[in-house]
């Protein structure tokens, strides 16, 4: 089944622009497109092994102590061992982040909507979302622990913060990246502001709100374990907390390949909601699964 | 074909007065920079009759764009008045169709969403403006291509879309700013007769802005020659051509040499003026 994929796209892909005008794009087979997946996968899944083997290499000659850095194997083994522990405390991270990466997402599209239709809202609230973007998200904290205590609210309020400004400038950026010409072209079609927006100007951003949406996923994990650090006894950064606190470097460790696997995931699954929502852009860019393989 | 089109014979008295479609009255734009101002456009008139081709060339910057903008109401003018079948254009129109240099295609839609477009944005009946799509697919050899993404098609296919959907809704004025500017030349020539067939098919009035005397000499029943520096009209040719043109055949015609000839001059004269 697989050659006969192959077979049948490698023997059409000549004529490449007919005179009737249509660009034929090669379109892979399924062989072809393993084969290309491999292709793309390969090397950084070798460097991925090498630096697990540098890791395995440190720990098995003793050339720190075991007590500072555990080896792959025992890091693995409290992964085993506790993985209802950890599984527990990952959901909370999980969620917190997705709950901040969600709220993110709504408050900076719609500031970023009102900024681009209004210059007197744009002029208002671009130095409030600088200030709440330079300020260092860890100082300031503490503070939302004395307001909110120490529940899901701080955690929510550090990743929604940390989250918030790579939507609003991706979103404003899309936003403005319009074609005039397609905004004249509307006029002349007598649609009003609403129906441009939800017809031309609303599709035409996503491209660029979803690289936005891509930085924002990965910190909004940042944020909902600084929320942790600062005042939680639940979630990853709790866990690492309590581990550095009674050098438990293996639980440490595993908090961590946690805390980086829930990052990757989340970026992915944004790539795939890309994929799904906006195959005409995917495609464009060449058809690469993941930008990030 | 069967329209009876202005006859060419009629084409000394074009500008006697009659149903105008378009009618541009002293009309003069000022842009205000910090620096200094700017005239994009001086007094310029013209009087288009209905179903009329009025072809607009001149050197880059001398307001021909400017022009057509004002008809659509996209740019309000500093002084004159434009009309649209006698009534005042005060704000963008939609009565009319217009065609941009680049086929301006949402990269996301296929070629028949796009020129459905057209019908979403003005709450067309669906049944008719589909029913329209598929007939202006067919007039303009888009056919198999219904559902191709404008990337997936090369740039005159995209223009062809880009001519349907501004004929979707049936416009009595098409204005076109350099709609094949960015074609290859072959490309290009296959179009100007696929316009000019369309043009008898559709009785629209067009008013054509294009950088190729040749092009408007072809597909024109007058050609609006303008000079730059301040952008102004400075001579309007009549064609003297019957509206049906076999290609090679007006190429090789006295009349249409004679039109290009006269254009050349004038924006020869023009150029020479400003240096």
């Amino acid at each position: 089944m697989v050659s006969h994929d192959t077979t049948t796209t490698a023997s059409t892909p000549s004529d490449e622009t007919g005179a009737s005008g249509v660009v034929e794009r090669d379109r892979p087979g399924a062989g072809e497109r393993i084969r290309d997946g491999m292709e793309r996968v390969w090397r950084p899944a070798a460097l991925l092994l090498a630096c697990l083997a540098a890791w395995w290499a440190i720990t098995a000659f003793d050339l720190v102590e075991a007590y500072l850095v555990p080896s792959p194997g025992t890091t693995l083994n409290v992964l085993g061992d506790k993985w209802g522990y950890i599984w527990h405390h990952g959901w909370v991270t999980t969620y917190e982040t997705l709950l901040g990466f969600v709220i993110a997402v709504l408050v900076g599209v719609a500031a970023a909507v009102l900024m681009v239709y209004s210059a007197t809202v744009e002029r208002t609230l671009y130095p409030i979302l600088l200030f709440a973007q330079v300020i260092p998200k860890i100082a300031i904290a503490p503070l939302f622990v004395v307001w909110l205590g120490f529940g899901l609210g701080p955690k929510v309020v550090v990743a929604v913060l940390i989250a918030f400004f790579p939507v609003v400038i991706s979103m404003v950026a899309g936003l403005k990246a319009v074609d005039p010409e397609m905004l004249e072209l509307s006029a002349t079609m007598g649609a009003g502001p609403m129906r441009t927006f939800a017809k031309i100007r609303m599709p035409a951003s996503l491209p660029h709100l979803f690289s936005g949406l891509k930085v924002a996923v990965t910190l909004a994990v940042t944020g909902a374990v600084v929320g942790e650090f600062v005042g939680s006894n639940e979630g990853l950064g709790y866990v690492i907390l309590q581990a550095n606190g009674n050098l438990d470097t293996p639980m440490l460790f595993a908090g961590l390949l946690v805390m980086s696997a829930i990052g990757v995931v989340l970026f992915v699954a944004v790539e795939l909601a890309e994929m799904l929502l906006l195959p005409w852009h995917a495609s464009r860019r060449g058809g690469s699964v993941t930008t990030s393989f | 074909m069967s329209e009876p089109k202005t006859d060419p014979q009629d084409g000394a008295d074009a500008e006697a007065p009659g149903p105008g479609a378009v009618e541009i009255d002293g009309v003069a734009v000022r842009f205000r920079s910090r620096r200094r101002d700017v005239t994009a456009l001086r007094e310029a008139s013209l009087n288009v009759k209905s179903g009329e081709f009025v072809a607009i060339v001149g050197p880059s910057g001398c307001g021909k764009s400017t022009l057509l903008k004002l008809v659509a109401g996209l740019l309000k003018p500093s002084s004159g008045t434009v009309r649209l079948h006698g009534e005042q254009v005060t704000g963008p129109r939609a009565d009319i169709g217009y065609v941009f240099q680049r086929a301006a295609l949402l990269e996301w839609r296929s070629a028949r969403r796009n020129i459905m477009l057209q019908a979403e944005m003005r709450r067309m009946p669906s049944d008719q403006a589909r029913k329209r799509t598929a007939e202006l697919i067919e007039m303009t050899g888009l056919g198999g291509f219904e559902d191709a993404l404008p990337h997936e098609l090369s740039g005159g296919m995209q223009q062809r879309v880009a001519l349907c959907r501004a004929l979707l809704h049936e416009p009595p004025v098409l204005l076109m700013d350099e709609p094949f500017g960015a074609l290859d030349a072959l490309t290009r020539e296959q179009l100007n007769i696929e316009m000019n067939r369309i043009w008898r098919e559709t009785r629209t009035t067009v008013l054509l802005v294009t950088h190729s005397i040749a092009e408007a000499a072809y597909l024109a029943d007058r050609v609006v020659v303008m000079t730059d520096r301040p952008g102004t009209i400075a001579e309007i040719i009549d064609v003297g051509l019957p509206a049906e043109r076999d290609y090679a055949e007006t190429m090789a015609r006295p009349e249409f040499a004679r039109v290009t000839n006269r254009a050349r001059t004038l924006l020869g004269a023009g150029v020479n003026a400003a240096d």
